[in-house]
């Protein structure tokens, strides 16, 4: 547990000190969702019948800028071959690399997206639904963007790839995000696609992280 | 841990890179108080060697052995055992030297007195700047200071001197003797091998 | 875990690349004839839909195609994990092989699904469709895959990272194909169920299933040729490869 503090505390003094990092993957995530409203007929039922998707899809992308960082800086001061051969059980570690880009990526989406979601006119009753989805969603997606970094981690520019490797595995997230928010917004019981959306995050928790550990350990090698 | 002073052994080991077989049939033993320097030319796999015996890489062929045990199969304890510095400093640019030191102190489950050793380094006055601010020999400094901050026996250094004034230096390979007259181990890749440890040593030219 | 010794034998290059040489053409062979009988059986046999008339014929191609789409991602990742917790090189290969296999049948898939789309939904493409769905992301994976694996110059490295991805890739298969299942189930589209119903008659599945069999062979067939091209592609430099090659040339 130790480690899991010191790691954690450690990643997120850094973030806080390069705080534009996270900073701008939500700043691109308002500018996309705002971009729609300009890019469609002017008519607020189209907005309103399409937000969740914009916003879900906003997000997904938004979140793909922010990841590239996970590892990569590890990786390149050779900070990540001093972690992985200390003392400290590597899985715990990458838990915690985990944990820590949840909070500093995942919890500003899930309460800037309800935000942003007022403006397409999202009805409240969907509003508190859509943070709920995302408090369950952001998790997974964290896991998800920490394999693709850590796939493309030795790569000089992994950038453009992960994209084409995590996105078709984020379908069933959005999926169930994007119809969770859309049943509410109809009145309809949202258990259902919840409940799912933690199945999701419990599964990826439980076995993403054996993944990017060995992801990681393949891309120091 | 008694086992430790099995020491480190290689037999007949193949070291290769992107495919490449650089080193075959290479077998050793270092024990309590002796020390690898290993030199060559560029590319002749000087950092492979040190990475495959540090465990990050797999050997192309052959073992390496610390404490009788694979060393990619070490449990995280026995781990603590060695401690392999390479080109990199693995220190964080935004963090201060402090924190850094502190950092790579809890990894390693150490309580050693950090003051103190930013004393013996020179690094009292920079304590509290981030790395980004430091030159490459103080960066250097530092990293190789996290030496002290666990109880490696076997110290794995690539190039140690790199970017060092004399003086560290000087003060690099006294940490070398020291760390050899207290029954450690080192296997050190290095272009100045007369600045380092005199006596006792083992010669691996690649 | 330690493999059994039989094992091992497919770990050896030459081994592999001598039995696929042997294998390739007889299994080749027969799936020239299932195919050519299933074709004839469900072009010629096979009375039409009462509901879709000649256009449903198309299942013929689409059906198997789909299917070995799937299976080849399983195999892939089988492959892929054995070469990856037993560094056996050959399976990384079996699993290289197989990428622009399943991507070609999982392309065919949908192409065929398109074309089946027209008569009967009247477009070419309809994103309500589950299964067209899956086989799209199906097809993503494989293209990740290749993607990825392009991406790394040492092909060592390459062959251990892509397994891991292969490996994450099908524990999420059925994730992804329930998940657009449910999708689709929630929306009532106007989708159309193809296989199931008492439409399908006698005379209609025999030459759908000989057809499935023949794709199999089929694949297994590209499989192995593919195999052999990789294996001299990382045996090259082996001596076994170069007096293969003196032997020929006599």
């Amino acid at each position: 547990m130790d480690i899991f503090l010191t790691i954690m505390g450690r990643d997120l003094k850094l973030a806080y000190r390069r705080w534009s990092e996270f900073a701008n993957p939500l700043l691109f995530f308002v500018i996309v969702a705002s971009l729609f409203p300009l890019a469609l007929s002017p008519g607020q039922a189209l907005l309103q019948s399409i937000g969740t998707g914009v916003l879900w899809v906003a997000a997904l992308l938004s979140s793909l800028l922010a990841l590239e960082g996970l590892f990569r800086g590890d990786f390149e001061d050779g900070s990540m071959e001093q972690i992985l051969l200390s003392p400290a059980p590597f899985g715990t570690v990458v838990i915690a690399k985990i944990a820590a880009h949840w909070i500093v990526s995942g919890i500003p989406l899930i309460v800037l997206v309800p935000v942003v979601a007022l403006s397409f006119q999202l009805p409240g009753e969907a509003l508190a639904t859509l943070a709920a989805a995302l408090l369950l969603a952001t998790p997974t997606l964290s896991v998800l963007s920490a394999i693709g970094a850590a796939l493309t981690v030795s790569l000089k520019s992994g950038g453009s790839i992960i994209g084409l490797l995590i996105l078709p595995l984020c379908s069933p997230m959005l999926i169930f995000g994007t119809r969770a928010t859309d049943m509410a917004a109809n009145g309809e019981p949202v258990a259902a696609p919840l409940y799912l959306l933690a199945a999701l995050a419990v599964f990826a928790i439980s076995l993403g992280p054996l993944a990017v550990a060995a992801a990681l350990r393949v891309g120091l090698e | 841990m008694s086992d430790e002073n099995a020491g480190l052994i290689t037999a007949d080991l193949g070291v290769s890179r992107g495919g490449r077989l650089l080193i075959n049939g290479l077998s050793f033993a270092l024990q309590a108080g002796q020390a690898a320097l290993i030199t060559g030319p560029n590319g002749s796999g000087k950092t492979s060697l040190l990475r495959v015996l540090a465990g990050l890489a797999p050997p192309a062929a052959g073992s390496v052995k610390w404490a009788a045990t694979e060393v990619r199969r070490l449990a995280p304890e026995a781990r603590a055992g060695i401690a392999y510095r390479g080109h990199l400093n693995g220190l964080k640019k935004d963090l201060t030297v402090r924190e850094n030191l502190e950092f790579h102190r809890s990894l390693n489950g150490s309580e050693a007195p950090i003051d103190e050793l930013l004393g013996t380094l020179g690094l009292g006055e920079v304590a509290g700047q981030r790395l980004r601010y430091l030159s490459a020999g103080q960066r250097r400094r530092a990293g190789l200071a996290t030496l002290h901050l666990g109880e490696a026996r076997l110290w794995l250094l690539d190039e140690p001197l790199t970017n060092l004034d004399i003086a560290g230096r000087r003060l690099v390979a006294q940490w070398i003797d020291e760390h050899l007259d207290a029954g450690g181990m080192a296997a050190i890749a290095s272009h100045q091998p007369d600045q380092l440890a005199g006596g006792g040593t083992l010669s691996i030219e690649l | 875990m330690k493999l059994p010794r039989w094992f091992h034998r497919f770990g050896s290059p030459p081994y592999v690349y001598a039995l696929a040489g042997t294998l390739g053409p007889w299994i080749g062979g027969i799936a020239v004839v299932l195919i050519a009988a299933g074709t004839f059986g469900g072009l010629v046999l096979a009375p039409p839909d009462y509901l879709q008339g000649d256009s449903f014929r198309i299942i013929y191609i689409h059906v198997p195609s789909a299917y070995i789409s799937m299976m080849a991602y399983v195999i892939l990742a089988v492959a892929a994990a054995i070469g990856f917790i037993w560094r056996l090189k050959l399976a990384h290969a079996v699993a290289v092989s197989i990428a622009p296999i399943g991507a070609s049948f999982t392309f065919l898939a949908l192409a065929t699904g398109a074309i089946w789309g027209k008569p009967t939904w009247g477009t070419f493409w309809q994103w309500t469709d589950p299964r067209m769905m899956f086989e799209l992301l199906l097809l993503f994976l494989y293209l990740g895959y290749m993607a990825l694996r392009a991406a790394f110059e040492d092909r060592d490295k390459a062959d251990r990272v892509s397994a891991i991805l292969g490996v994450v890739g099908v524990v999420n298969v059925p994730i992804i194909h329930y998940s657009v299942i449910w999708w689709n189930s929630l929306h009532q589209g106007p989708t159309i169920s193809r296989l199931d119903g008492p439409t399908i008659t006698m005379d209609m599945l025999v030459p759908l299933l000989i057809m499935i069999v023949g794709f199999t062979f089929c694949f297994a067939w590209l499989l192995l040729s593919r195999l052999q091209g990789e294996i001299v592609e990382r045996e090259h430099a082996a001596r076994w490869l170069r007096e293969l090659v003196a032997e020929s040339r006599g």
